[in-house]
């Protein structure tokens, strides 16, 4: 199918991103990877007047290590996570996780930014931020994960805002994530992750909820002695997922518990 | 409005003004004359659009014609020799990995950009560089035994010029 017609624009930075933004009013939306986006346009479900494309913006693409942080630029595609020698030492869990993302064709465009900004219930990265207490820097501000992700496809950013960081502590400890789904390429039905940080453990949820969520109940048991098995059974508290055509409601709970298990036993 | 884009096509340089919206496969089928690379879904699924992108492979599907400015874009055209097959073509006839054939162009383009980053891929490491790519014929088993017979014969010819896409 084909999208409906649309004004295109290329930005030259940053600034002039927003600024074309802000010109071309309330029906304009930028692209990144399109991997999300021109999908959902040649759908219907999106029908953008105009596109502001961030693909030649120079300097947006890279991961650097400063000060026990990891930064990654916004256009950094996930076949650049995969291949990330710093971020492989620096964040493991990152960029095993980008390995999962998707296929080779979906991870040559797709970006890291697109990932946060269009907030899918399913998306990887969220997890990974939430969990890890990231930071989404933007043109104007830095938001914390926790404030960022608000609900299913809704962050905190402004219709003019654009990310162009996100900012997660440098994390070596033992980790693992865990996607469930039925073909390799797909999103996860449930996913988790786990990271070692500091004297204690992070435990992040995907899919069973509108946005990803961290496990804090099982973060304490397991801080208070609980096995890996106790501390898993406390995955599903609190949470209270959708069913869908991929599995029931029930089946998400049980397997936030079975992964979260898993992913304890198996971190290295 | 249209938008001027300048691009390589298998080799040749072209400039021309398209619609926004005109995706990338379209341009190739409908305006370069390049059938070969096909359209099998809506939802960027089934890869079967897979093309190269300065080497990379991407769902011309998923991509906009005007963002292709300054890239070099390989397809099934562009990737034998004026005179023969590559050697991913020969092997997917001679282990019989297509039936209909409708998916195996963007197979070949997938195989193509594991080849080049992987020269000797494992079954499990050719099962995950196609991963993007549905077959509704083979059950892949002879894809997968065509990929390594391709990367065998290409490592051979490695020294003597095998041709490669990108
Ligand atoms: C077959 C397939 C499988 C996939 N599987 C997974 C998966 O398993 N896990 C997963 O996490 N993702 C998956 N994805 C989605 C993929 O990761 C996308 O790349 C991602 O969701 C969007 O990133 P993008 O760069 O392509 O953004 P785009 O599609 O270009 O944009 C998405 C949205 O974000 C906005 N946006 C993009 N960049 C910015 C920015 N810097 N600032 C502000 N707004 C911005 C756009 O306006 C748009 O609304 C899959 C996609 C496909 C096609
Ligand atoms: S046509 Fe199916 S992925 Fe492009
Ligand atoms: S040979 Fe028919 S779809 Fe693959």
């Amino acid at each position: 199918m084909i999208p409906a017609a649309f004004e295109y624009s290329r930005a030259t930075s940053v600034a002039d991103a927003v600024n074309q933004l802000r010109t071309a009013g309330p029906e304009a939306k930028v692209i990144a990877g399109g991997q999300s986006l021109l999908p959902m346009m040649r759908l219907r479900l999106a029908q953008p007047g105009h596109l502001v494309d961030l693909n030649g913006i120079p300097d947006l693409d890279y991961v650097r290590v400063k000060d026990g942080s990891v930064q990654i630029g916004a256009m950094t595609r996930h076949a650049t996570l995969v291949r990330s020698e710093l971020l492989r030492a620096n964040l493991p869990l990152l960029a095993e996780v980008a390995k999962e993302v998707g296929d080779p064709q979906v991870r040559t465009r797709g970006t890291i930014g697109g990932v946060m900004a269009h907030a899918d219930a399913a998306g990887d990265y969220p997890t990974v931020a939430l969990m890890l207490d990231a930071e989404i820097v933007t043109d104007r501000r830095r938001i914390p994960a926790r404030d960022f992700f608000q609900h299913l496809f809704t962050t905190a950013l402004e219709p003019d805002e654009l990310v162009v960081e996100v900012d997660f502590p440098v994390s070596t400890g033992a980790h693992r994530y865990l996607k469930f789904r039925r073909r390799v390429f797909d999103w996860a039905i449930v996913a988790v992750g786990v990271q070692r940080l500091g004297d204690g453990w992070r435990v992040g949820i995907t899919h069973a909820g509108p946005t990803a969520v961290r496990a804090h109940a099982v973060e304490d048991a397991l801080r208070s002695g609980a096995t890996p098995a106790e501390a898993a059974e406390r995955a599903s508290d609190g949470l209270n997922p959708n069913s869908d055509v991929h599995a029931s409601s029930e089946f998400r709970l049980h397997l936030a518990q079975v992964l979260t298990r898993r992913a304890l036993e198996q971190a290295a | 409005m249209a938008q001027l884009v300048r691009l390589t096509v298998n080799g040749s340089p072209r400039q021309e003004e398209v619609e926004p919206r005109l995706l990338l496969v379209h341009y190739l089928r409908e305006r370069c004359g390049l059938t070969g690379t096909h359209v099998g879904c809506d939802t960027s699924q089934c890869g079967a659009c897979t093309v190269l992108c300065n080497g990379q492979p991407v769902k011309s599907c998923s991509m906009l014609a005007v963002q292709a400015e300054g890239m070099a874009i390989t397809t099934i055209e562009g990737l034998a020799p004026a005179d023969g097959m590559h050697p991913l073509q020969t092997a997917f006839w001679e282990e019989h990995g297509l039936q209909c054939g409708f998916c195996t162009p963007g197979f070949i383009m997938a195989a193509t950009a594991l080849l080049a980053e992987n020269p000797d891929p494992t079954d499990e490491e050719i099962g995950r560089g196609l991963e993007g790519n549905l077959c509704r014929c083979t059950g892949y088993v002879n894809i997968r035994r065509a990929v390594h017979k391709a990367a065998a014969a290409m490592r051979e010819g490695a020294g003597a010029a095998a041709p490669m896409g990108g």
